[in-house]
């Protein structure tokens, strides 16, 4: 089925790309077509290594600067002049004129996206200064004028700020103001929601829909979620290690993939609300396994049970402290052997400070920790040793948790020598059986880091937080950083592990999909504090907190059918939880709604 | 800022305490009983003591590091052993010549070197950035106290065109100046390099190209503010050392700077120079590191606003 525009505003046909010196290069996209008509929103999808992004830098020309060539291929652009310019072949001085008033780009990361040391304003005012010819008052006066179109609040007052003065969903908006800054016909967004929020994530999505819609430019989107497909895309290209394996409108795609690995992609996308039916966590169902609902709670007291903790940072501004972080306000919970409790909440919530202060990466001020029957708050530093074998971290990123000195054998047996667990030979059989359990062959324990994939990597951290024999294993966005299918392998790890070992979970995450799947009860954060607390089922199903709903409402839907503009959606920003010294949070007990289930009744702060 | 500089200039305070004791203790460490020394080989008990007492070393020593700190402020630093002037008369007559020339071979240096670091930086591979390591690897390695000698075989003694040594007009600075910023500017110039071609690879710059920007632009103004934050620390450093005085070539060149005046003073055991040199190195560097702080919030706006 052809689904490619009769007349289109860029067509890329038989585009091949490849790194390195020619006579060792590694093709990375082969002959790739594909087409976008004008003012039409294709989304490219593919998982790490698919070329997606390679193909919007081809398409740029700023794969020039990164080490990438075109071996073969065109990449027609009809121009505004009514030109058709093959972008393959045009020099680099043609290309810094078509960049920007022909196409611009919007990229991942808005932290290092922006440069740091020059104000928001004169970084959009150069782009518009130098391809409209404007003179600096007009300049400045235009980028407000965009700055307003982009939704930020208090335009006029942003220009002068830096970038680190602003927040990530507000950053990622001075991009997208400076990539429409001269009215681009072809807007190419490369994953701009995948480091931002949910809440922002919808925000954002939104707002690039509406400035599509009001200046009928096209739109290609890459990204690697397919719940962001179906908010956005009219058309859908998945492409896997370089090659282009399906293509059609965005119905079709979901409703009938003809193509297996399209199938498994989507497959692998966690929904969210799939598993109201069932109180227990289900593993997803991948290639040859047919998943069954577990039940992995066993008796016994709490393994980890927090009372008011709360981590506090002071502010100060020349000598004098004027304000404080209440990053964890007064934090009650309890986890229960072989129970997967989940921590949700937005960046700054809170939630990976509360991990990090039960093994004492923090110190916090107030309140105790338990574990089994012993206190551990009050331990001497030293006297931590016990602590941190019986709780283990998983870090959320697997390329910076490994040393990449250390082999991968050194890397798990150091916690077994460090808590004298086995001597000698036994060292080595303890690190072959671990290897095992996480699914890794035996000989990976003479590798180094870099010769291992992300998912890799993040097997052999679980298999490191294993070694110990530890009761609880903390989980700080331990699966945000893969890509999907190998997510749902890793998450399917780690419930087998529990129903084989027994082991408590205490799984921070953003990602509420994922969480449904792996959680037993969900306690969610905001501004320090936990507003919702309960199983599974009634947090995610009958959510009782305003903040715990619009959590969940902003979570994209893989449903085409159901996009996110129907869905009610805010467009306030998370407030800090920086607050005067002379005025503390509201502290409350939660109030009981259902068995087990708790919300916070008091006001937190901000809107809720 | 305002807080953030006198944050950075209260942060200098205990770090100059520091060094005053440490040139005080210095002096009460070394082997022999300064009365004696000044008093002469033929002075008897009596005269030593009265020496002693003249320069209150009969005092406990906290009082004499009162004194001493009191009379240091006041920049009364005693007087030479071995020519009777006043130490200070003694050092300024001496600082402008090592100044001079540290500047001159400081700006020199830092054009050079970043200039070059940037180019090679810039063109990655090519064969300005082959060349100029090369020269910049030979500067580091070269001993200048045989580039002087070569120096002044060729263009003093053969060409005749420079003098050989002293301090006189223009033409008495380039050889010294040349000798004594060549391994600075081959340090500047690797290590502009190295950061410059981090900050390269940066998402902003990316982001600089995407928006059409001429090269130009994207090198000079959104790349090389952030690669100049860690080459300033450099610089500050390098600059630190050049006014400490070089000796090897002030020797080579008789240049009439600190830094003969320390040999010099080492040979006649003249410790109040000695001591009063070793203040002065310390106060250079502290104050030159908070000058490095200025124009670290300068470029920073992070460290500014905060």
């Amino acid at each position: 089925m052809n689904t490619s525009p009769a007349s289109p505003l860029l067509a890329i046909e038989g585009l091949s790309i490849a790194f390195g010196p020619p006579a060792e290069s590694s093709v990375v996209v082969s002959r790739l077509d594909l087409a976008i008509a004008p003012g039409e929103t294709v989304a490219l999808v593919g998982e790490s290594g698919s070329g997606k992004s390679v193909t919007a830098l081809a398409v740029t020309r700023l794969l020039d600067f990164a080490g990438g060539r075109i071996t073969e291929g065109r990449i027609a652009l009809a121009c505004r002049d009514g030109v058709v310019r093959d972008l393959a072949r045009e020099s680099q001085a043609t290309m810094r004129n078509l960049r920007g008033p022909e196409f611009s780009m919007v990229f991942q990361e808005p932290m290092s996206s922006l440069n740091p040391v020059l104000r928001v304003g004169e970084q959009i005012a150069e782009a518009v200064m130098l391809h409209q010819g404007m003179g600096h008052a007009a300049a400045r006066a235009e980028t407000r004028r965009l700055l307003e179109r982009v939704r930020i609040p208090e335009a006029a007052r942003q220009l002068d700020r830096f970038p680190f003065q602003l927040s990530g969903g507000m950053r990622q908006r001075v991009m997208i103001a400076m990539a429409l800054s001269c009215r681009p016909r072809l807007l190419i967004a490369d994953e701009p929601t995948t480091a931002l929020d949910v809440t922002v994530q919808a925000q954002v999505l939104r707002l690039i829909e509406a400035l599509q819609k009001e200046s009928g430019m096209a739109l290609l989107f890459i990204t690697h979620d397919m719940g962001v497909v179906a908010e956005i895309a009219d058309r859908v290209v998945v492409m896997r290690q370089g090659e282009k394996v399906e293509e059609g409108p965005v119905t079709d795609i979901f409703d009938s993939p003809r193509h297996d690995y399209t199938r498994m992609l989507l497959d692998a996308v966690p929904v969210l609300g799939s598993l109201a039916g069932t109180p227990l966590p289900l593993p997803f169902a991948l290639p040859g396994e047919s998943p069954a609902p577990q039940d992995t709670l066993r008796q016994g007291p709490p393994v980890l049970r927090l009372v008011g903790l709360s981590t506090r940072f002071d502010v100060r501004h020349n000598f004098r402290r004027i304000g404080r972080i209440h990053a964890v306000e007064h934090v009650d919970l309890a986890i229960r052997p072989g129970e997967t409790l989940a921590l949700v909440g937005e960046s700054g919530c809170g939630k990976s400070t509360t991990g990090r202060s039960v093994i004492r990466l923090e110190q916090f001020e107030e309140g105790e920790i338990w574990l089994g029957d012993r206190d551990v708050s009050r331990l001497r530093r030293g006297a931590e040793k016990e602590l941190r074998r019986r709780v283990q971290f998983v870090f959320q990123d697997p390329f910076s948790s490994l040393d990449p000195h250390l082999t991968i054998g050194f890397s798990i047996a150091e916690p077994i020598m460090t808590h004298r667990l086995a001597h000698g030979r036994a060292v080595a059989e303890r690190v072959n059986t671990l290897l095992g359990q996480v699914n890794l062959p035996g000989e990976f324990a003479h590798r180094y880091p870099h010769e291992l994939s992300g998912g890799q990597r993040q097997r052999v951290c679980i298999a490191r937080a294993l070694a110990s024999e530890p009761d609880l294993i903390i989980a700080d966005e331990a699966v945000a950083a893969l890509d999907v299918s190998i997510r749902a392998q890793v998450v399917n790890l780690l419930m087998r592990l529990q129903a084989e070992h027994g082991i408590a979970y205490l799984f921070i995450s953003h990602d509420m999909a994922v969480v449904e799947r792996i959680a037993h009860r969900v306690a969610v954060m905001y501004l320090g504090q936990i507003v919702e607390i309960g199983p599974r089922q009634a947090v995610i199903g009958d959510p009782q907190h305003p903040y715990t709903r619009r959590l969940l409402a902003a979570v994209p839907v893989a449903d085409p059918r159901r996009r996110g503009h129907d869905r009610g959606l805010d467009d306030s920003e998370v407030p800090s939880p920086l607050r005067r010294l002379d005025d503390p949070p509201t502290i409350a007990p939660l109030v009981e709604v259902g068995p087990g289930h708790f919300v916070a009744r008091h006001h937190v702060g901000g809107l809720y | 800022m305002l807080g953030y500089f006198l944050r950075r200039l209260g942060g200098t305070i205990p770090v100059l305490l520091a060094v005053s004791l440490f040139a005080f203790g210095f002096v009460r460490l070394l082997p022999g009983d300064p009365a004696r020394l000044i008093a002469g080989p033929d002075a008897t008990l009596q005269d030593v003591q009265a020496v002693r007492e003249r320069l209150g070393l009969d005092q406990p020593l906290w009082q004499q590091y009162v004194r001493y700190m009191a009379s240091t402020v006041r920049l009364s630093l005693g007087t030479s052993a071995r020519s009777g002037q006043p130490v200070l008369t003694e050092i300024g007559e001496r600082f402008m010549p090592t100044f001079n020339l540290s500047v001159v071979a400081m700006v020199w240096s830092c054009i050079v070197g970043v200039g070059l670091g940037v180019l090679s930086g810039v063109k990655r591979g090519n064969w300005i950035d082959q060349g100029s390591m090369v020269v910049a690897v030979s500067g580091i390695s070269f001993p200048s106290f045989w580039l002087g000698l070569l120096l002044i075989d060729l263009c003093s003694v053969r060409l005749g065109w420079l003098p050989t040594g002293g301090d006189h007009d223009w033409k008495s600075y380039v050889m010294p100046a040349f000798t004594l910023g060549l391994p600075a500017a081959a340090v500047m110039a690797r290590f502009t390099r190295s950061a410059f071609v981090e900050v390269a690879q940066e998402d902003y710059v990316r982001t600089a190209r995407s928006k059409g920007l001429p090269e130009r632009v994207v090198i000079w103004r959104h790349a090389f503010r952030n690669a100049l934050i860690p080459v300033l620390t450099l610089a500050g450093l390098q600059f630190g050392f050049l006014l400490g005085g070089a000796i090897v070539i002030e020797t080579v060149f008789s240049w009439p700077g600190l830094g003969r005046l320390l040999v010099e003073s080492v040979s006649y055991r003249d410790y109040p120079v000695i001591q009063a040199e070793i203040l002065l190195f310390s106060t250079e560097f502290v104050l030159i590191n908070l000058l490095i702080d200025l124009l670290y919030a300068v470029v920073n706006p992070e460290i500014r606003l905060r």
